[in-house]
């Protein structure tokens, strides 16, 4: 047997087993660099920053794991969802319904939450099954505008427009409050739930998926039952929208049903394609792209009606439309420009850097 | 009695209004099979363009009418010609996102420009289109919008059926490949389709914006009330997009009245599920959808 060695970056393709085209990190490079990136995220970033800006990446890591679940869908399988942002709404009030009327705790009612959200998704995922491409897309603006309503009008339940008050989570008697303690909780989430995905994709599920997503007639023509699987993939990028949305309710406190619009379904599919559609960590740079795009011009705007520029003009600049232009800004703009998103911006990045001085 | 008469007629003219909101969009599909999310914020542009142009600019209403037409065929063509051009042959996702893009781009424009508030158009439309019989009684706005209706359905339906742009128009919309032998400027077709969707939703923005006012957000919201519309009636016909949009309307009407003010809204969505579980292909639209 051959001794095992560290690998570098190879100077060619020696590739000699499908394994090795399988493998997550293609040097030990990168597996190192990822732990070191791992080491500062969990033991120096929560330590250092500010708690205005913990709240920030706290709130781009449950985006990352809603938008990695939309990513399995619209990335890997090809179908196109604009009710995921309704999902993330189901999942948290699944979650805020399950710990006040039934008093589960924190472990148990996220993971159901995502299981609810699942089904719930898989109803609206049906109408797929027997017709392809932009009819699972118009299926799901339905489901957004149907759970929007039931989310607000089904009172006994919902409790309305009041909203739901969690209690404190807790996980075996730890209670877990303040942004300190959930960045620990969202974050390794955000670890598992990659960790999850990347592997998902690699299996025999995530190739029928890319099967059906390149050509769905080849597909169903190898033997992938393709209404199954499409059905699969849309559960569970459903039950990662409800996992997160379940835990953002729980770090909220209070849930109601306004933030589930169709403008965040809209903020999810920006986050995928921005970052880079069929790629599992693209979808995190997405995230983070997105959301510190939202406060770059939080503060802009701040600072451009603090400074008076436009106080005087009487133009009122206000934040809700400007973030809608630039965000419909940045879809057209990638998907004309980089339609692989900022996965692929990274990799010409990283590859003229590792062919230094060479690259072209 | 009276009540049921005077929701039949409202649920027709509001339908009728969704149908023409759902023309635009149904040409388009038909010559380029893109679903248009930003049908919505077309409509919206026609309604602040004629907006613009009647209060800040103090046009009067003809010469207002016809620039904001002419404005919105522009808008078409350059939508067209800078966004949806180079996408030609991508995948469909691709074409489908970026207007989810162009949507909300437009409508962070017009709100930057207009603010999210109602606006209403001066009164300008004569009292005589106004039918008042007994207990009935429909106000002149939809008089106008029958005979403004009527009358584009009937142009474009003779711009189809005899005129050459027109044929060739159906000709990619039946077989790109075929037309395009055949020698047919499917680029140009394209160009024109969404001219002319353009054109035709900027018509239904104005007359929506006489009737509910003008809002950024109603507006765009009757640019999604269109799937259902277009899917009841199927993707592909014109006549199918007007008869769903009253089916629609009655719906809606009929909910608002009887059942709850609340359900109006969402009644349409539920209809497109199940139409889409039971009957995919609408009431007329093309048998050929493939079941993979």
């Amino acid at each position: 047997m051959k001794k095992r060695t560290l690998r570098f970056h190879p100077c060619g393709n020696y590739k000699e087993r499908y394994d090795d085209e399988l493998t997550i990190f293609e040097s030990d490079f990168g597996r190192f660099w990822a732990l070191v990136g791992l080491i500062i995220l969990f033991a120096v970033v929560p330590y250092v920053v500010s708690p205005y800006l913990l709240y920030v990446i706290n709130m781009i890591g449950i985006a990352a794991i809603a938008a990695i679940g939309l990513n399995i869908l619209i990335g890997y399988t090809g179908q196109i969802s604009l009710g995921h942002g309704a999902f993330f709404g189901v999942g948290a009030y699944a979650a805020a319904i399950l710990a006040t009327t039934v008093n589960a705790p924190f472990l148990l009612a996220v993971p159901a939450a995502g299981i609810i959200t699942a089904l719930v998704g898989m109803i609206f995922g049906i109408p797929s099954g027997r017709l392809k491409g932009l009819y699972l897309t118009i299926a799901t603006l339905a489901g957004q505008f149907i759970i929007e309503y039931i989310l607000i009008h089904w009172e006994s339940l919902t409790k309305g427009t009041m909203g739901i008050t969690l209690p404190t989570a807790d996980i075996v008697g730890f209670p877990i409050s303040g942004d300190k303690s959930f960045f620990f909780v969202i974050f390794i989430a955000l670890c598992l739930m990659t960790w999850i995905a990347i592997n998902l994709v690699r299996t025999k599920f995530g190739r029928a998926f890319i099967a059906i997503r390149d050509n769905d007639r080849a597909a169903e023509g190898m033997g992938i039952p393709i209404f199954r699987y499409k059905l699969l993939s849309f559960g569970i990028s459903s039950f990662y929208a409800g996992f997160a949305g379940a835990i953002w309710a729980f770090y909220m406190i209070s849930v109601t049903a306004e933030p589930f619009n169709l403008t965040l379904s809209v903020e999810y599919i920006a986050m995928v394609i921005i970052g880079g559609l069929g790629n599992i960590a693209g979808s995190i740079y997405g995230a983070v792209f997105i959301t510190a795009l939202t406060e770059v011009l939080r503060w802009l705007t701040d600072y451009l009606m603090n400074s008076g520029a436009f106080a005087t003009s009487g133009f009122n600049l206000n934040l809700a439309p400007l973030r809608e232009f630039v965000f419909g800004l940045a879809i057209v703009v990638f998907i004309l420009f980089e339609p692989r998103g900022l996965a692929e911006i990274w990799r010409i990045v990283r590859s003229s850097f590792r062919l230094w001085p060479f690259s072209y | 009695m009276d009540f049921f008469v005077q929701l039949l007629i409202n649920g027709i003219s509001v339908g009728f209004l969704y149908g023409l909101s759902a023309m635009g969009f149904v040409m388009i599909f038909k010559s380029s099979s893109v679903l248009n999310f930003a049908h919505g914020e077309l409509l919206a542009m026609g309604a602040f363009l004629f907006l613009a142009l009647v209060t800040w600019a103090q046009l009067p209403i003809l010469p207002a009418f016809l620039i904001t037409l002419a404005g919105c065929f522009v808008l078409g063509f350059v939508v067209e010609r800078l966004f949806l051009r180079p996408l030609i042959g991508e995948p469909l996702i691709f074409v489908i996102m970026l207007t989810v893009g162009l949507a909300s781009m437009f409508k962070g424009i017009l709100l930057l420009i207009f603010g999210g508030n109602l606006n209403t158009y001066p009164d300008f439309l004569p009292s005589f289109l106004g039918i008042q019989r007994g207990m009935i009684n429909i106000p002149p706005v939809y008089t106008a919008t029958l005979i403004i209706g009527l009358t584009f359905l009937a142009v474009f339906g003779l711009f189809f059926k005899y005129s050459s742009q027109g044929i060739y128009m159906r000709s990619v919309a039946d077989n790109q490949k075929a037309a395009l032998s055949l020698g047919v400027h499917v680029k140009l077709v394209f160009a024109l389709s969404w001219a002319i969707a353009a054109l035709v939703a900027g018509m239904s923005g104005i007359v929506l914006g006489i009737i509910n006012g003008i809002n950024v957000h109603d507006l765009s919201a009757i640019g999604l009330k269109v799937f259902p519309v277009v899917i009841l009636g199927g993707l592909d016909s014109i006549g199918g997009a007007i008869i769903g949009g009253i089916i629609i309307g009655l719906l809606e009407t009929f909910t608002g009245g009887y059942l709850s003010p609340s359900l109006r809204d969402v009644v349409p969505y539920i209809v497109l599920v199940f139409i889409l579980l039971v009957k995919p292909y609408g009431l007329f639209g093309l048998k050929e959808i493939e079941r993979v």
